[in-house]
């Protein structure tokens, strides 16, 4: 399954979705980017004074990047077939947050499967700015289940 | 019959996983894991883990899928455990 097969499939859109580009994925993990662009919207609110990337958005970049990216590669029946369609509910967070990411910035994550049993994907995430310095890392889960076509 | 020793080990387990509005003492041999217990599938899946390493033994998706009271683990454990 090539990476941008399983861009496509993420069941985010705009304005949520926080996957620019997947770089690799094996199935062990994945390594992906994102930018946050000047223009994304809760910027002007959080904070009213000065913009910074909230801490949940951090979480939910990490999560897309390197759980769910990960989930549709290991759920996929075949390397050259997508699944159909694939259910994401994230069951726990567990981060810690290092440096801040203002409007503009590029971030690349990179996770690590802890295990894959019984639709529950654990994995360990870090995340980087583009001076290589540790933005925020955690221990992420969630359930994923793929429904083959009907 | 339920073998005491294993009923203990299998609450020891179940209770690290119970969320704050439910006690150990809730936990009985009829309890279903979510209704009940208010475990999440996600912690249910952990709890399984646990038992694995535990009592040595592996789960498969359908003991899983049958794995719905405190009465349901056991009762695999000790098909599991059988020699």
């Amino acid at each position: 399954m090539k990476t941008q097969e399983i861009i496509e499939q993420l069941p985010y859109g705009q304005p949520f979705l926080f996957v620019d580009e997947l770089k690799s994925v094996d199935e062990m993990g994945t390594i992906g980017s994102f930018t946050f662009h000047e223009g994304l919207d809760f910027f002007k609110g959080h904070f009213k004074d000065k913009a910074v990337v909230p801490g949940v958005i951090l979480t939910e970049c990490c999560a897309q990047i390197g759980l769910v990216c990960l989930g549709i590669y290991l759920l996929s029946p075949s390397p050259n077939n997508a699944t159909d369609d694939i259910s994401v509910a994230l069951s726990s967070t567990e981060m810690e947050f290092y440096r801040p990411v203002f409007p503009g910035e590029k971030v690349e994550v990179r996770s690590l499967k802890s295990y894959f049993r019984f639709n529950k994907l654990k994995c360990t995430v870090k995340m980087y700015n583009d001076n290589q310095e540790l933005v925020c890392k955690g221990v992420l889960a969630g359930m994923l289940k793929s429904y083959e076509g009907e | 019959m339920v073998n005491k020793e294993q009923y203990q080990q299998l609450k020891d387990i179940i209770k690290l996983y119970l969320p704050e509005d439910v006690t150990e003492d809730a936990i009985e041999a009829d309890s279903h894991f979510i209704n009940e217990l208010n475990i999440n599938s996600a912690n249910l899946v952990d709890i399984v883990l646990d038992v694995e390493d535990a009592f040595d033994i592996v789960f498969e998706n359908e003991d899983m899928d049958k794995m719905l009271t405190v009465k349901d683990a056991l009762a695999i454990i000790e098909l599991k455990l059988k020699p």
